[in-house]
């Protein structure tokens, strides 16, 4: 698949940067490039060697960055998170990959007890430069165990950090920061967005002169903001459309970190609108969306108009494909979210 | 490798000519209904399957030996012959396939087949459990109920393996280690996996017995899944079978095995065809011939289409039971949420 140049307005002021790829291409293009910048970076997990993963995020990297730099691990994943660990105090930089979200359970002991802790554990000594891939998410009517949201769980964690790209510009930036940072990164791809296409502007993150750490408004309005990560901001996207046939302005805000949270950029964009929605596929209980509408609450509390809504997955097991259109927050349960802080009369 | 104690009793004897002709139909039964599922994921009719083809002779081989009044199995996602063989619905069991429920919707309790795991090794733990069970319920020995837990030679990496043979042979549980050991785990192949090649061997490290065997053998099988139920049922604790076996398809619907081996390697690696050996073994013998053969295919033929029908006819399972079947006791947050989907899904 060869990717098309585009002529866009960068091209006037210098050479033309931006490509359409899917974020599966994003994703491969970035770990090429950490591979060949960072000669300490390894890739290792359950098959991205030679087949290149199960979505092919790897592929190609181990024919051409060599077996010592790309390799499969036996099929193990607290195996894989542990030598993560000890390769990083040897100095390297491991880009592990578990190869669906579920299977990161059984890693959690690794990634909680000793990843998250080595840092100060050895009084900043040992930093744990590692960047752990995890295909997140559902919306692909998987078997079990291949589409969860672990966001809340590892955000809980003290001493990780935790991103999520919404589409393939974000999805190159952001695994390429990710990866040249001294601490563990959470990296969680959306996995039923990997083959989506979209521009990519490789030589900039953020036109706008954003940071690389913050949220990005991904849509501007007036009238409420939905707050999203992952695949929940494509979907936002569409709501917003939608809303806007009906006079209501939605602003789009892709948080982005999962850990730490961009509260100024959650304050700016609420104390403008007034009101907001948290988005999330995660079940609601103890979510992520509580931490968002709390941050909320602090910053806008004398400006904000309603409470602010939750539309996420229920407090159940990710179900079976039949049932996953039920329990992933769909166009119009996030159309009575938005409803609901409209609607709000204070008693 | 051999290191089981020769069993006395039932274990020894030979298969009945009736036996070998029942294990054969079964095979065809597989072999038949593995295909088509094939063929029903690429018709649309179900979403994903994982295949087993060339699987037959240790899935087959190793369910006939179970005692469905007693013992119970834990299978992974790759078992449904095992499943075939232990008289399972099928409908019911192919459901997990057709995404209609996590774990297949046959009663596990009834059937004594545990809910299909997605969990690389994630029940191997639970089987220990069980058959410590069993101990603890006071069966007396020579009558203990065993547990009979499936995984691949991938999942023997999993620290939860270890730590079930550990368990296992420490507390003398009745439980047969099954591993199929069809060469591949995804795309990583068994001497990438498995250091020193072998599962078998590393049971001796843990003091328990074990047989390799050849898993494309049925009778073999049988004959090496008997004698381990003897000797664990008879309170001598656990025993660990790898039977070397040849996935011959891909590991799953949705994976191109071409990435990382080629079709000569294909060949190569899967030998002679299990359910061609035991046809040609059978006729040999004169113990079946042509007309049993084309018997058994059409039988075949039939029940996958009643199982076709079965699924097809499947309606997604209500709603509702996402949130009805998470507890016992359900709670209040649970139930709101459950009023809040009804009003906003079904508009009730
Ligand atoms: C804990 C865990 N990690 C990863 C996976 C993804 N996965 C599914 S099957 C498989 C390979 C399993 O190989 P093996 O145990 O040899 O069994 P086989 O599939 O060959 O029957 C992998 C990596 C999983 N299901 N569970």
């Amino acid at each position: 698949m060869s990717n098309s140049m585009l002529t866009t307005e960068a091209a006037v002021n210098g050479p033309v940067t931006t490509t359409v790829m899917s974020m599966q291409q994003a994703l491969n293009r970035a770990l090429d490039e950490v591979l060949a910048e960072n000669p300490k970076a390894l890739i290792f997990g359950e098959d991205c060697g030679r087949l290149g993963g199960v979505f092919r995020i790897t592929d190609g990297l181990q024919a051409k960055h060599g077996e010592q730099r790309v390799f499969d691990t036996p099929l193990a994943e607290s195996g894989i998170l542990g030598m993560s660990v000890g390769l990083a105090m040897a100095g390297f930089h491991p880009i592990p990959e578990v190869q669906f979200d579920g299977f990161a359970y059984p890693a959690i002991n690794q990634i909680v007890c000793q990843m998250a802790r080595m840092n100060y554990r050895s009084r900043g000594t040992m930093p744990m430069p590692i960047t752990l891939r995890v295909p997140s998410f559902g919306g692909i009517r998987a078997p079990e165990h291949h589409g969860e949201s672990l966001e809340a769980l590892f955000a809980h964690v003290p001493g990780l950090k935790v991103v999520s790209p919404s589409n393939p510009h974000e999805a190159y930036h952001l695994l390429k920061y990710a990866a040249t940072r001294p601490d563990p990164v959470i990296f969680m791809e959306p996995k039923s967005r990997y083959w989506q296409k979209g521009e990519v502007d490789t030589a900039s993150h953020d036109p706008a002169g954003g940071s690389p750490t913050g949220a990005k408004v991904m849509r501007e309005g007036r009238h409420l903001t939905l707050v999203a990560w992952g695949a929940m901001v494509a979907r936002c996207l569409q709501v917003a459309e939608l809303a806007a046939e009906d006079g209501i302005d939605v602003e789009v805000l892709d948080l982005r970190w999962l850990k730490p949270i961009d509260a100024a950029a959650l304050a700016v964009s609420v104390r403008k609108t007034r009101r907001a929605v948290v988005v999330h596929e995660a079940p609601l209980t103890s979510g992520l969306g509580a931490e968002v509408a709390q941050l909320i609450t602090q910053g806008c509390f004398d400006t904000l108009k309603a409470p602010v809504e939750r539309v996420t997955g229920f407090d159940v097991p990710y179900p079976s494909g039949d049932l996953e259109d039920e329990y992933i927050p769909n166009i119009d349960r996030i159309l009575f979210g938005i409803q609901r802080v409209l609607e709000y009369k204070r008693g | 490798m051999d290191t089981l104690p020769v069993a006395a009793g039932d274990a020894a004897d030979p298969l009945t000519p009736a036996q070998l002709r029942e294990l054969y139909s079964l095979m065809v039964a597989v072999r038949h209904l593995d295909a088509s599922a094939i063929a029903w994921q690429r018709q649309g009719i179900i979403p994903g399957y994982a295949p087993e083809l060339g699987q037959e002779a240790a899935q087959v081989g190793s369910g006939y030996a179970v005692d469905t009044t007693r013992d119970f199995v834990f299978p992974t996602y790759r078992e449904m012959g095992v499943a075939r063989t232990m008289g399972v619905d099928m409908v019911a069991y192919m459901a997990t396939h057709k995404a209609s429920w996590h774990g297949g919707l046959y009663d596990p309790v009834k059937s004594r087949l545990a809910p299909i795991q997605a969990v690389v090794a994630g029940s191997v733990l639970h089987a220990v459990g069980w058959a410590h069970g069993q101990t603890l319920a006071g069966a007396a020995d020579g009558k203990l109920g065993v547990a009979l837990t499936y995984f691949g030679d991938g999942a023997s990496s999993q620290g939860d393996v270890h730590e079930a043979l550990n368990f296992a042979a420490v507390m003398k549980a009745p439980v047969v280690f099954f591993v199929q050991n069809n060469g591949w785990a995804i795309s990583v192949p068994t001497e990438r996996q498995v250091a020193g090649g072998s599962v078998a061997a590393r049971a001796a490290g843990y003091g328990m017995p074990a047989l390799q065997i050849d898993g494309d053998d049925v009778v073999a099988v049988v004959e090496a899944t008997r004698r381990a139920f003897a000797h664990a049922r008879a309170g001598n604790g656990p025993v660990l079978i790898e039977a070397m076996t040849y996935r011959r398809g891909p590991h799953s619907t949705s994976d191109d095995p071409g990435r990382y081996r080629s079709l000569d390697e294909e060949r190569d690696g899967a030998g002679a065809d299990p359910l061609e050996r035991f046809r040609q073994r059978l006729l040999a013998e004169g113990i079946a011939d042509e007309a049993f053969f084309a018997e058994a295919l059409a039988a075949a033929k039939a029940e996958e289409e009643l199982i076709r029908t079965g699924i097809q006819g499947l309606d997604s399972r209500p709603g509702t039971e996402m949130f009805d079947l998470v507890f016992q006791e359900t709670t209040p947050v649970l139930q709101g949420q459950a009023t809040n989907w009804r009003e906003e899904s079904e508009h009730v």
